[in-house]
């Protein structure tokens, strides 16, 4: 299945990632030449397999494992913001949101 | 080094050996073979404290924990707090977490003294170390080949002889791969057996945890060590970890071995095959029971694997958008612009193509094409996987289809590289585990790997079978260039 260069942008749109014109002319031709080999799984009938979301042991139901609903202390402000690129009173600064252009 | 971890805790409760000693020669060789690239970030002076610490609990007589003194570098994709960890990637060149994953607090609380954290392809989304963001690592056996991946620094820090053990993360192969590639042991455990607390997840279904060492002995004892239920990882199983250090000491006579009729494909490189089969006949003499399986939709692991791993990726990854931690493009006005150009700019182009492709498969309209016939297609071979175990108890392969590929071969074709993937896609689909053992040098002079694959939860019976291999085959895998120093 080709992909286009309008798909390529939409998928790039979706990912939040700006590609250059060079970027999207190769990942138009890269993705088309996976793509092409994923289509391998047609030839599968699989109407009556169950989808497989994760690898429960033994092959039934997730073992989920559970804890008692008990406060602990958590990371905190001051080591939660430590890493941030930018910030301001203690909290993640970003450009503008509401009120400059979209 | 040719100390093995018990001879180690045993050379330092002796008072014959300082674990301070051990760590400076250590720190030396990462810096002798600094053009191997193995290591990103070096950690000296906390390693040697810890060293310190070590010695002066042996000059009191305290019983040494299990991994007293044990060198071990760990793949750059785990946090360790207050130490840089970038998964390899530009979009964390600064990150400093403010956790420390399990498994390492469980190496730390064991006596290990992690020495630094290692080169990897970026988010672990690679097959020869190529894709880092700090430049690839080389294999010690020849600089010019690359060293598998993604946990490629991690193999070739054991290969080399650097560290004793490493860490390493296997989401498709990244752990067995690069192991068999620079010829070491490589262990991708169970789904579940080792906690991903502090992981930095790549395909959360798939991804683990698992040792890389020299021999089949210490990688039993590293994960003796890591293994077990975690209550900050819901994955985490709380089966009971055997004791894989005593199961060493088991017989393989009776078991049953199986190979796998469809991996006899275009692609295997002829030594590999012969080595893996002549690994196989000495499995027989050891009086192993040879038994012909099947495992009919092993081919169609590949296409289902870039889907899964790369839609789960594509949801992982949305994380790193420069506001919390890491990169940030500086230029942008807007929100999404800076989102945009922030992961434009710290992603690298392999990072780029898969998080493009997962969405792509989850996407509406294609969800069902794509993301949801690869989950059919897993539940097919996770079901290949329960048939054949029902007639033997390991399955054996080759790891890779080739030895050690030249630097740069494979890095423009996305879809070549891939497929260097083949062998090891299968069980984490089904979530099984799975080791790779050096097992013979191709004709010029590069390490080929065999891999033993068992049934969930079943690594005791995998690390005895490939101890009793690795102790018949006898041979020394050491890279020519760094025997005897």
């Amino acid at each position: 299945m080709a992909i286009t260069r309008t798909d390529v942008e939409k998928i790039a749109d979706l990912s939040r990632i700006e590609l250059t014109v060079e970027e999207t002319d190769l990942f138009t031709e890269q993705l088309s030449s996976i793509l092409a080999h994923v289509e391998k799984l047609n030839e599968l009938d699989t109407e009556d397999t169950p989808a497989m979301s994760h690898c429960a042991p033994g092959g039934g139901d997730i073992e989920y494992t559970k804890r008692d609903d008990v406060v602990r202390p958590s990371l905190g402000q001051e080591l939660a913001v430590e890493n941030a690129p930018d910030t301001e009173a203690g909290y993640f600064k970003v450009p503008r949101v509401i009120g400059g252009e979209q | 080094m040719k100390l093995s971890i018990s001879s180690l805790r045993e050379g330092i409760a002796a008072g014959e050996i300082k674990a301070v000693d051990v760590c400076r020669a250590a720190l030396e060789r990462i810096e002798r073979y600094k053009n191997l690239n193995a290591f990103i970030t070096v950690i000296g002076d906390a390693a040697l404290a810890r060293a310190e610490k070590i010695d002066q609990a042996a000059a009191r007589g305290t019983q040494l924990p299990p991994l007293a003194g044990t060198i071990v570098a760990v793949k750059d994709n785990m946090v360790m707090r207050g130490v840089r960890t970038t998964a390899g990637s530009q979009i964390l060149f600064n990150y400093k977490p403010p956790y420390t994953a399990t498994a390492i607090e469980r190496l730390e609380d064991a006596g290990a003294i992690i020495v630094g954290k290692t080169n990897q392809d970026e988010f672990a989304m690679g097959s020869s170390t190529e894709n880092s963001a700090f430049g690839p690592a080389r294999n010690p056996w020849d600089t010019e080949r690359v060293p598998g991946g993604s946990s490629g620094g991690s193999a070739v820090a054991v290969a080399a002889g650097i560290a004793m053990a490493a860490l390493g993360s296997d989401t498709g192969g990244s752990i067995r791969q690069p192991a068999s590639l620079s010829g070491v042991v490589g262990l991708k455990p169970t789904y579940g057996r080792v906690s991903r607390y502090g992981l930095i997840a790549f395909g959360s279904s798939l991804d683990q945890i698992g040792p890389l060492a020299k021999s089949v002995e210490d990688a039993a004892r590293i994960l003796a060590v890591i293994a077990g239920h975690d209550p900050s990882d819901s994955t985490s199983s709380k089966v009971e970890v055997d004791d894989y250090v005593a199961a060493l000491g088991g017989d393989i006579r009776g078991l049953r071995v199986g190979v796998v009729r469809e991996y006899d494909v275009a692609g295997l490189d002829a030594e590999v095959k012969e080595k893996v089969g002549a690994a196989i006949a000495m499995l027989k003499k050891l009086g192993a029971q040879i038994i012909d399986i099947s495992l009919p939709h092993a081919e169609y692991a590949v296409p289902v694997y870039y889907l899964i791993a790369t839609a789960e990726a594509s949801s992982n990854l949305a994380r790193f958008d420069g506001v919390r931690y890491g990169f940030r493009a500086e230029e942008a006005t807007t929100l999404k612009g800076m989102y945009s150009r922030t992961r434009d700019e710290g992603f690298g182009a392999e990072v780029k193509r898969r998080i493009m492709l997962g969405t792509y498969a989850l996407s509406a309209g294609y969800y069902d094409q794509f993301y949801g016939k690869a989950q059919k297609v897993r539940s097919l071979i996770d079901r290949d996987f329960r048939n054949a175990f029902e007639k033997c108890d390991v399955i054996a392969t080759p790891t890779a289809p080739t030895p050690a590929f030249k630097l740069g071969e494979k890095s423009g074709d996305p879809l070549a590289m891939y497929l260097s993937d083949i062998y090891t896609i299968t069980a984490n689909l089904s979530g099984v585990p799975a080791l790779s053992l050096p097992c013979g040098l191709s004709s010029s002079g590069l390490p080929i790997g065999i891999q033993l694959i068992g049934k969930h939860f079943d690594e005791a019976r995998l690390l005895m079978t490939a101890h009793n291999l690795e102790q018949a085959l006898g041979a020394d895998f050491t890279p020519p260039a760094f025997a005897g120093s």
